[in-house]
């Protein structure tokens, strides 16, 4: 008898059946895209399924109720996304430098010596959230201490553990993002609202509340999906020693195992459009100003694209996952991520001789008719040094 | 030891040499603007996307079916785009020309 997936695929019958989910989000519905070619098609297809709408309609669950302020250049199609993707797309590829990545490796280094020396070490709030808001004043290129703050903000940004829309969360993150840009506008640094406030978009400077809709996005996009992404891998260790011992003994193979690991966990589920038109997708109709979704989760696990798309495969080599999205829209944090990810398993082949669980608690979206496992809400593990 | 020239999208020519691995990671080896390979060469960004001189086209042969559907909702594509990831150096590649796609 096989054991089942660490993390298993609630989307495989629809999938196969239909190609299609459907949720009722207050109101709103969503259409699920489940195959991954219908997706990538909906993805590029901008003008039949737009992102420009309402801020927050794209967003699922819809954050329309609780905010009016335009992520980007994650709410907006070409040509107008082109331009503000273009001037972020070389401060979001600084994670490849040298620098940058001899300034992770010690951040990386210490979560790791300090979990290794505890007999219980819980990962989600000790070492994946501080992991990922220490490795974000890299990012912001801002002084390490602003982490702490941003870890006692909890793991989530605009969800509180009991209400996944709380609008009192969002207040606080617009309330310091407002602030950090008032002080560089006051006193301009290299930081990246300084940065930011000094870049020319079609001719003009980018205004106040447009840096912070690129902050906020950059803040609410990167966390939990980060956060789930070190916790599930370190997850996935405890439950298959052997692939740590893989790594260590082929660490060539590093960049493939980050690439299959996004993969197979794909932090964020899905992501949301608008028709702007009546139009189909997977031979169903789709009426104008509906939304759809783009269900990277169920994409990935396609097995018409995937062999043995529910196994880890660490060395796999032809791997056209969606985790970090498709075409124009895919992910700008994605460099920070790869980079983070292979020099976190690249340590942890150095000092990991192995990992146990002690307590786990799945966290567990609930989308009507499919119940998925996106991480933990708590992983309590202990860590053994090489 | 196979030769292989570059052209970037603002028409610089680059001429390298490469004995083994792709010519994404020789591109990216040597700095080649344009040529990011994001994914590391797993077919999953097409951030190395070049078009084949057509003269060589024979050489470097045609794309797989997933290398295909990824270059099909690429900008800029044509009837010679491969993704560098997934050509294989080898002698057999002496002497082939890409032009590094927009």
């Amino acid at each position: 008898m096989s054991t089942p997936p660490l993390f298993p695929d609630p989307f495989q019958a629809a999938r196969e059946k239909r190609g299609l989910g459907e949720i009722d989000d207050q109101g709103d519905p969503v259409l699920m895209v489940l195959r991954h070619r219908d997706l990538r098609r909906s993805a590029h297809k901008y003008q039949d399924f737009s992102s420009e709408v309402e801020p927050g309609r794209i967003v699922v669950p819809s954050e329309v109720n609780i905010r009016d302020m335009r992520q980007i250049p994650f709410e907006m199609d070409p040509p107008r996304h082109t331009a503000y993707r273009a001037v972020l797309e070389d401060w979001f590829k600084r994670p490849l430098t040298d620098d940058y990545q001899a300034a992770l490796v010690p951040m990386i280094d210490e979560l790791l010596e300090t979990s290794l020396a505890k007999d219980a070490c819980e990962i989600v709030h000790d070492f994946a959230l501080p992991l990922q808001s220490r490795a974000l004043t890299l990012l912001l290129n801002v002084p390490f201490a602003e982490a702490e703050t941003w870890i006692s903000w909890g793991t989530h940004v605009f969800r509180s553990e009991d209400n996944p829309l709380d609008a009192d969360k969002a207040t606080v993150l617009y309330d310091y993002i407002d602030a950090q840009i008032e002080k560089a506008s006051q006193q301009p640094g290299e930081d990246i609202y300084s940065v930011l406030l000094n870049t020319e978009v079609n001719g003009h400077k980018m205004t106040k509340e447009e840096v912070k809709g690129v902050l906020v996005l950059t803040f609410a996009g990167g966390r939990d999906t980060i956060i789930n992404a070190v916790t599930n891998s370190i997850a996935y260790f405890a439950s298959h020693p052997q692939a740590l011992e893989q790594l260590r003994q082929h660490p060539t193979i590093i960049p493939r195992a980050v690439e299959e690991l996004v993969r197979y966990f794909s932090p964020l589920t899905q992501m949301g459009r608008v028709a702007t038109k009546d139009t189909q997708v997977c031979e169903h109709p789709v009426q104008a100003n509906s939304r759809i979704s783009l269900c990277w989760a169920s994409a990935n696990r396609d097995a018409s694209v995937f062999e043995n798309p529910n196994e880890v495969v660490l060395d796999r080599a032809v791997n056209p996952h969606v985790a970090f999205g498709f075409s124009h829209h895919k992910c700008l944090g994605a460099t920070h991520t790869r980079t983070l990810m292979k020099l976190l398993l690249e340590r942890m082949i150095e000092k990991v001789k192995s990992i146990e669980i002690l307590e786990a608690n799945e966290k567990i979206e609930d989308w009507g008719e499919f119940q998925r496992k996106v991480g933990y809400d708590k992983l309590t593990v202990k860590i053994k040094t090489l | 030891m196979a030769k292989i020239t570059f052209i970037t999208s603002d028409n610089q020519t680059i001429e390298l040499e490469g004995q083994s691995g792709s010519l994404m990671q020789l591109a990216v080896q040597n700095n080649v603007p344009g040529i990011d390979g994001d994914c590391g060469g797993v077919c999953s960004c097409a951030t190395c996307h070049v078009h084949v001189d057509p003269a060589y086209w024979e050489k470097t042969g045609t794309a797989s079916e997933i290398e295909q559907d990824m270059l099909e909702f690429e900008d800029n594509s044509s009837k010679y785009s491969r993704l560098s990831c997934q050509i294989q150096i080898s002698d057999a590649l002496d002497g082939i020309v890409l032009k590094v796609a927009k």
